[in-house]
C-alpha cells in the first residue's frame, strides 16, 4: 500500500513537473500580453527538435558529458531568441488592443505555420537523443526504478517556478512588469517602455516553452505532431489554475499530475477524461480559475 | 480582332486533340489508369506508416510502369495502362477523408482508390465507395469490422486483419513455453487499440484458461508520455505484457520503459512492432516478441519476390522496409492482378470497374509477404500467412529478430463468415495449423 502510494506520488510529480514546466510559460505570457498563445505549443517543438540536432553534434565534439545539460540551455535559449522578434515584434505586436478572439487565430495560424517550418527544416523522420537520460543513471524507490533525469525534472520546475515568482516579485525589473499587468496605460504615462516589458514577457515565455520542449526530447521520439496534446493539456493546467498565475499553474499542474497518476493507477477506465473532468469542474464553480482574483471594473 | 479569336479557339481545341491523343497513347497504346493514393503525409503517422508506404508504392508504381517488375508482375502499368498516381495525405480524421474521396472520385474522376492506414477511416469510407460505385481498396487498416459487420460490392481489403496479429501472438507465446499465468496490457484508446487487446487476451485466455488479467491500460492515442503506466504496470508484476501501440506512442512507450528494466522485468509482446526498428536501430530492447502484421522485413519469407522487392527497396531508400511499404506494394499487386484477369476476360480490352470487382473478388496472387487469398467477407477480405520472432543481438550488437515461428493463413485467421472475436471463443474451429 506504502509502496503504492509511493508510486503515485513520484508518478504524479513528475508529470506535473513536466506539465508546470510547459504551463508557466503560456500563463506568464497572458499574464503580461493578455494573449492565449496557442503557438506556445509550436515553440515547445522547436526546443525540442533543436536539442535533438545540438545534442549528437555536442556527443560527437567529445566534450564531458555533463555539460549535455548546458547544450540543451543553450538550443531553448536559441529558439526563443530566433522565435521572440519575429513573432512579438513582427506579427502579435499589429494585433494588440483587438478583439481577444482574433489574436488566437492569430497565434492558432503562426502553429500551424510552425507545424510546417518543423517539416521543412526537419523532415518527416523522428528524431531520437536518450544520451541524457542515461546521465543521473536509475534510483530504487519501493519495488520500483526511477530514471535520475526523470527525477531531475522536479528539480527544475520548482526551480522555474521560484525563479520567476522571485523575479516577479522581489527585483524592480519584476515589479515594472507587474505594474504592466496591473495597468499598462498608467505604467506607459509613468515613463514605462509597454514594447519592451512586451517583448521581454514574450521572451521568456517562449525560452520556457522551448526549454520543455528541450528537456522532453530524451523521454520521446521528436517527430511532427508532439505539440498538439502538449496545447491541450497545458490549457487545462492554465485554466484549472487561474490564467495568468503562477501559483495557480502549480495547483493546476498538481492537480491533473496526481489525478492522472491515481487513476492509471487505481482505475485505469477513467484516466481518458480526468483531466477535462478537473477542467470542467473547475469551469463549473470557479470559471475564472482557482487563483484568478476579484478584478476591479474600471470606469 | 474576330479572325485573331477564332483562330485561337480552332488552334486550342486541336493542340487538346493532340494532348489527349499522346495522353491516351501512352504506355502502349493501353491508356491511363487514374489511381488515388490515400495515405499519411503529415502528422504523428506518417513516418512511421504513410511516408515509408507511399515510398514502396512509388517505387512499385515507377517499376510497373517501366516494366521493370519480376513475374507475375512484368506487364507495364496495370495491364499496358499507364499508372498515374494521384497522393492524397489521410490526415484531418474521417469526415475529411469522406470528402477527399468524393473529390478524387468524382472531380479527379480516378479509375480507382488505394489506401487508408487509419480503422476510422477504413470504416467510413466503404459505403461511400458503394454509393459512387467506386473501386476501393484498403492497404493498411487493421480493425476486423470493415467486413464483418457489412458487406461491400467495390471495397476490398488486401491485407489481413488484425485478428490474425494477435492470436498467432498468442499461439507463440504457448508453443514457446512462455509463463502466461499472467498477462497485462497497454492499447491505445480506439478501434485499434481495444480490438487488438481484445483478440489477444480472448485468444489468451481461451488457449491458457487460467491465466489471470492483471492490468488494461488505454491511454489515449498520441499521447507521449507513458512514465505512470510504465510503474503501473511494473508494479501489476505480469508475466507477459501486451501492447499493439505504434508509431511515435511506440517509440516514446520503448525509450521511456528501457532505462527502467521494463523488459528485462517482463516478456513484453508487440502485435506490430516492426515497423519503428529502422527508426530505433540498435535502441530496440532485446527479447521482445514482435509481429509486422504479416511475413514482413526482417521476417519476410526467403522468396524471389521477395528477395527483388527487398533490394529494390533497399537501394532506393538505403533502409530496409518494414510492413507499411510491403503492404502498400501488396495492394497495388492485388489491384494489377485483378485488373489483369479482368482484362482477359474481357478479351484483352479495358475492363470496366464491375468486370474488375468480379475479378477481384476471391482473388489469389502471390506477394512478397506470401499467398495473399481474398477469402473473406465473401471473398473481399484477404488472409495471408503470418510470422512471430523475438528480437536479440547478432555478433556485431546489431538488433535482428530471431526464433521466427511462420503461421499457415487459415491457421490463425477464421473462416469465411465468422467473426473474428466469435472464433476464438469457440476454440479456433477448422484452424488448419
Amino acid at each position: 500500500m506504502i509502496d503504492e502510494l509511493l508510486t503515485i506520488f513520484l508518478d504524479g510529480a513528475i508529470y506535473a513537473s513536466w506539465l508546470f514546466i510547459v504551463a508557466l510559460g503560456l500563463t506568464f505570457v497572458f499574464g503580461v500580453l493578455k494573449i492565449l498563445n496557442i503557438a506556445h505549443g509550436g515553440i515547445y517543438a522547436l526546443g525540442a527538435y533543436s536539442t535533438a540536432t545540438l545534442v549528437p553534434i555536442f556527443y560527437s565534439l567529445g566534450v564531458p558529458e555533463q555539460f549535455v545539460i548546458l547544450t540543451m540551455l543553450i538550443s531553448a535559449l536559441a529558439v526563443a531568441i530566433v522565435i521572440t522578434p519575429i513573432m512579438e515584434r513582427g506579427i502579435l505586436r499589429r494585433f494588440y488592443g483587438q478583439d481577444e478572439v482574433l489574436i488566437v487565430l492569430v497565434t492558432y495560424a503562426i502553429y500551424l505555420v510552425l507545424e510546417d517550418v518543423q517539416k521543412l527544416i526537419w523532415g518527416m523522420n523522428s528524431l531520437y537523443v536518450s544520451e541524457p537520460r542515461e546521465l543521473l543513471g536509475a534510483l530504487e524507490f519501493g519495488s520500483l526504478y526511477y530514471v535520475g533525469y526523470d527525477l531531475a525534472l522536479i528539480g527544475l520546475a520548482i526551480f522555474c517556478g521560484l525563479f520567476l515568482w522571485l523575479v516577479l516579485n522581489k527585483t524592480k525589473s519584476g515589479k515594472i512588469v507587474l505594474a504592466v499587468i496591473h495597468n499598462p496605460e498608467i505604467s506607459g504615462c509613468m515613463g514605462v517602455n509597454i514594447n519592451k516589458v512586451y517583448l521581454a514577457a514574450f521572451f521568456v515565455g517562449a525560452f520556457l516553452a522551448a526549454l520543455a520542449g528541450s528537456f522532453t526530447a530524451p523521454l520521446i521520439s521528436v517527430q511532427v505532431g508532439i505539440s498538439v496534446a502538449v496545447v491541450i493539456e497545458s490549457f487545462a493546467v492554465v485554466i484549472i489554475g487561474g490564467l495568468g498565475s503562477i501559483p495557480g499553474a502549480v495547483i493546476g499542474a498538481l492537480i491533473i499530475g496526481m489525478a492522472r497518476a491515481a487513476c492509471v493507477h487505481k482505475l485505469p477506465e477513467a484516466e481518458i477524461f480526468i483531466m477535462y473532468l478537473c477542467m470542467a469542474g473547475m469551469l463549473i464553480f470557479r470559471p475564472k480559475g482557482l487563483f484568478q482574483g476579484t478584478q476591479a471594473r474600471k470606469i | 480582332m474576330k479572325f485573331f479569336r477564332q483562330s485561337l479557339i480552332v488552334l486550342s481545341s486541336i493542340l487538346a486533340s493532340l494532348l489527349s491523343f499522346v495522353g491516351s497513347a501512352n504506355s502502349d497504346g493501353h491508356g491511363e489508369f487514374k489511381l488515388g493514393v490515400v495515405t499519411f503525409l503529415s502528422g504523428p503517422a506518417a513516418e512511421p506508416f504513410g511516408v515509408p508506404a507511399w515510398n514502396g508504392g512509388k517505387l512499385f508504381i515507377k517499376l510497373l510502369n517501366e516494366g521493370k517488375a519480376p513475374a507475375p508482375y512484368n506487364k507495364k502499368g496495370f495491364g499496358g495502362m499507364k499508372i498515374t498516381a494521384i497522393p492524397i495525405d489521410e490526415s484531418g480524421g474521417a469526415t475529411k477523408q469522406v470528402q477527399e474521396f468524393r473529390n478524387l472520385v468524382q472531380r479527379d474522376k480516378v479509375d480507382a482508390v488505394l489506401g487508408y492506414v487509419s480503422s476510422g477511416d477504413c470504416m467510413a469510407i466503404p459505403s461511400v465507395a458503394d454509393e459512387l460505385q467506386a473501386l476501393t481498396v484498403l492497404y493498411d487498416c487493421g480493425t476486423p469490422r470493415v467486413f464483418e459487420d457489412a458487406s461491400y460490392k467495390y471495397v476490398f481489403r488486401t491485407a489481413a486483419h488484425a485478428a490474425m496479429d494477435n492470436i498467432a501472438i498468442a499461439k507463440y507465446l504457448i508453443e514457446k513455453g512462455h509463463d502466461i499465468s499472467s498477462i497485462a496490457g497497454i492499447n491505445q484508446n480506439y478501434a485499434w487499440g481495444k480490438d487488438s487487446w481484445k483478440d489477444f487476451s480472448v485468444s489468451i485466455k481461451k488457449l491458457s484458461p487460467n491465466s489471470e488479467i492483471k492490468n488494461e491500460l488505454f491511454p489515449k492515442i498520441f499521447s507521449g508520455q507513458y512514465g505512470t503506466e510504465i510503474s503501473a504496470l511494473l508494479n501489476s508484476k505480469a508475466k507477459v505484457v501486451h501492447s499493439s501501440l505504434w508509431g511515435g506512442d511506440l517509440q516514446s512507450f520503448i525509450l521511456q520503459a528501457k532505462p527502467r528494466g521494463f523488459f528485462k522485468r517482463t516478456q513484453v509482446v508487440f502485435s506490430a512492432g516492426d515497423h519503428v526498428m529502422p527508426g530505433l536501430g540498435n535502441k530496440y530492447p532485446e527479447g521482445v516478441i514482435l509481429g509486422a502484421r504479416g511475413q514482413y522485413g526482417m521476417m519476410a519469407p526467403d522468396t524471389a519476390l521477395n528477395n527483388w522487392f527487398y533490394k529494390a527497396y533497399m537501394d532506393e531508400y538505403g533502409v530496409f522496409p518494414a510492413q507499411p511499404p510491403y503492404r502498400m506494394v501488396q495492394g497495388l499487386m492485388g489491384l494489377k492482378m485483378a485488373i489483369e484477369k479482368a482484362m482477359d476476360n474481357n478479351g484483352g480490352k479495358r475492363p470496366n470497374k464491375d468486370q474488375i470487382a468480379e475479378a477481384f473478388t476471391g482473388l489469389e496472387f502471390e506477394a512478397p509477404g506470401g499467398l495473399v487469398q481474398m477469402k473473406l467477407g465473401n471473398g473481399h477480405q484477404a488472409i495471408q500467412p503470418h510470422a512471430i520472432g523475438k528480437t536479440a543481438k547478432d555478433k556485431d550488437g546489431n538488433i535482428v529478430v530471431t526464433d521466427i515461428v511462420r503461421y499457415k493463413a487459415s491457421c490463425v485467421n477464421p473462416p469465411n463468415g465468422i467473426k473474428a472475436v466469435d472464433w476464438i471463443n469457440a476454440g479456433f474451429p477448422g484452424a488448419d495449423c
